[in-house]
């Protein structure tokens, strides 16, 4: 008698499009032709550089696919062409960004001194030796500015979210609607409103209106942010904290919001990384002042705005300057996401 | 005894809220509609500052390619119009999405189902921090990286394809032209396109994508026959997010176009400019009235990109409600 053994394992669902060890060694053997080819193409034309060797390959992989697969019949041919074609374009796409990273590396280090954190640009000249000046003034001013309107804009975008999430009141579908137009709103737009109302009326460009004007920019980001978050709460936990007798008020206070505290701090530190490069809102309502400051009704200066002054010299040290501001202003940028990144995958786990 | 009714139909159920709740949802609610508030003052305001403007030129504000403020002390000397620069806004976007569009098509498609499992949660994080770049830096990259290396492309391109009058100039002298500009505001709307396209990709019916390969198709038939007709209308929506952003898109543009108060389409040319760089351009040194004027452009800029983003956001909306 023959017996059979019944397997009790449920095999994991397979994603079919995962890769085996027979495609890693064809696109090993496709990307080294094609390398191969752009770089006959590179010595035999005109196109020179990495990039010139990169369009070689690029028009090279698709053919080189095609003509390897070709014999097996033109469905598995296009199959082929079409990962070959996407593969190299999104290669293209890193080109730019790899290279902007590079870039403000090497150039803005070149810009660093032992003093160029702590430093301001009071008795420098942009163009002044390298040695001089530092960014501190513009560091104090935008984390000042940064900080005001973190302090308006996360209430309100953390409100507007319990309006859609926990309300969900009559202009529940109009709110969220809005908040998304107003994220398209072009900051220089911004900038302008409040150069219209707040810089005209009390006559001057000053840290408040800056603040302000980024307040704008930031809130539909932390109420974006915020909504998606509050959606993961479970429904369990209101309905247990209403079974309770707790108000709504008390639910949201001291069980909703608590449960993603940390959900919403990754809320505001992407608002933050949203607007702390913002540059045309700037000149138009805080301006720039070269001295450390710490005034809320002087203009002040900022990262963006220390930079695009910089560059607008057209002086060889200013520019230097330009970039080591761009590598402070890309460093701050990078930690505020890996703040939020840490925040968000712990959240996740949770 | 007691006898038990069984209700017919469930009991109506009504919410009372306390004072508490009632003040509360009051303020959540008030505070939701700063964003109403908001948007409604900044177009009442710049409407009232421009709006001397409006009245002193009408329509030719908008059609009119000149920026003469005349004599400073007479007003009625000047003669202003945004004519080139709003076409300047559109050419530079129309070629950021011609180039951005596919180039995001290829990457969310990459990330979404080519990349191996691990590189795809780092590149969905490396897309979000390329999105959060400032466009300064994107300024001052294209200034001093890409300048070069465009104006060499243009050598190419005129040589080659002059006869086509987009590509023709007066003279080849090439620099911070409508081409560049373009660029590189493809570059910076890539990310917003592809984690648009990345999401609604992400959502196409699993079961039909199995289905595909159950019928002995391969990974490219499961993607043209499903994932992108599935995906065609947030596409356009997140292209025309982007398109927005390219139009509002003020100091990048700054950086890498020359202003010049003239309508131009040859895009390799270096003059152009849109709304936003004009407004930038013009701040520092402008008179009372060519202010007024710049309000007015802010305005119509404010407009423009709020009726792109009102279509664009019920397009990705809808493709949401598909699913």
């Amino acid at each position: 008698m023959t017996t059979f053994e019944v397997s009790t394992v449920v095999p994991e669902p397979r994603r079919p499009w995962d890769h085996s060890r027979g495609t890693l060694l064809r696109v090993g053997v496709l990307v080294t032709l094609s390398g191969i080819f752009g770089w006959l193409l590179n010595t035999l034309t005109g196109l020179s550089g990495f990039l010139g060797w990169y369009v070689g390959l690029a028009f090279a992989m698709p053919v080189v696919a095609f003509v390897g697969s070709v014999r097996h019949g033109w469905n598995l041919a296009s199959d082929r062409v079409a990962s070959a074609v996407i593969t190299v374009a999104f290669a293209a796409v890193t080109i730019p960004w790899v290279s902007i990273f590079v870039t403000v590396y090497q150039k803005g280090s070149k810009a660093f001194h032992s003093k160029y954190l702590t430093d301001d640009m009071r008795i420098t000249p942009s163009s002044d030796v390298i040695q001089n000046g530092g960014v501190a003034h513009a560091i104090i001013g935008t984390l000042m500015m940064v900080l005001i309107a973190s302090l308006i804009a996360v209430p309100l975008g953390i409100l507007a979210a319990v309006y859609i999430v926990e309300i969900k009141g009559r202009f529940a579908k109009l709110v969220r609607f809005l908040t998304q137009a107003m994220s398209g709103v072009p900051s220089i737009v911004a900038g302008l409103f409040i150069y219209a109302t707040v810089v005209v009326f009390f006559g001057g460009f000053s840290a408040w209106a800056g603040a302000l004007a980024l307040v704008i920019l930031m809130l539909p980001t932390v109420a974006r942010t915020s909504e998606e978050i509050l959606k993961i709460v479970p429904e369990d936990l209101r309905t247990a904290s209403y079974a309770l007798g707790a108000t709504q008020s008390r639910t949201t206070f001291r069980v909703v919001l608590p449960t993603i505290a940390s959900g919403l701090v990754t809320a505001a530190v992407l608002g933050i990384a949203r607007v702390v490069g913002e540059t045309a809102p700037l000149i138009l309502t805080a301006s720039y002042f070269v001295a450390k400051s710490t005034s809320l009704n002087e203009p002040i200066a900022s990262l963006p705005i220390y930079i695009f002054s910089s560059l607008g010299l057209g002086d060889e040290n200013a520019t230097t300057r330009a970039w080591g501001g761009s590598l402070v202003l890309l460093g701050v940028v990078f930690i505020l996401f890996a703040i939020a990144r840490t925040i968000s995958t712990r959240l996740a786990r949770k | 005894m007691q006898t038990l009714d069984t209700p017919t139909e469930p009991r109506e159920i009504e919410t009372h809220y306390t004072r508490v709740d009632r003040v509360f949802r009051g303020f959540v609610t008030s505070c939701a509609l700063f964003s109403l508030v908001v948007l409604i003052l900044i177009a009442a305001f710049l409407l009232y500052r421009g709006f001397e403007i409006f009245a002193d030129f009408g329509l030719s504000f908008i059609t009119t390619s000149k920026w003469d403020i005349g004599n400073p002390e007479d007003t009625s000397t000047a003669v202003l119009g945004i004519g080139a620069m709003l076409v300047g806004s559109v050419v530079t976007a129309v070629i950021a999405i011609l180039v951005a569009v596919p180039f995001a098509i290829a990457s969310a498609l990459f990330i979404e189902f080519y990349a191996p499992r691990l590189l795809r949660t780092i590149l969905t994080s490396v897309l979000d921090l390329v999105a959060a770049i400032p466009s300064v830096i994107f300024g001052i990259w294209g200034y001093v990286v890409l300048l070069p290396l465009v104006e060499d492309w243009s050598g190419t391109l005129y040589k080659y394809l002059s006869w086509f009058p987009l590509f023709d100039v007066q003279t080849p002298i090439f620099g911070r032209s409508p081409l560049l500009a373009g660029l590189l505001l493809s570059i910076m709307i890539l990310p917003i396109v592809t984690s648009v396209a990345r999401e609604v990709y992400g959502q196409a019916p699993r079961d039909l994508i199995d289905a595909s390969y159950a019928l002995g198709g391969t990974k490219w038939a499961g993607i043209r026959t499903v994932v992108l007709p599935f995906g065609k209308s947030g596409l356009v929506g997140g292209a025309m997010l982007g398109l927005g952003r390219a139009m509002g898109e003020t100091v990048a543009v700054y950086l890498t176009l020359n202003l010049v108060f003239k309508t131009n389409f040859q895009i390799l040319a270096s003059a152009g400019g849109n709304v936003a760089s004009l407004i930038a351009n013009k701040f520092g040194e402008a008179t009372d009235y060519e202010l007024k004027a710049l309000m007015a452009a802010g305005l119509v800029l404010f407009l423009v990109t709020l009726l792109v983003n009102f279509f664009a956001t019920v397009i990705v909306n809808r493709s949401r409600k598909i699913v």
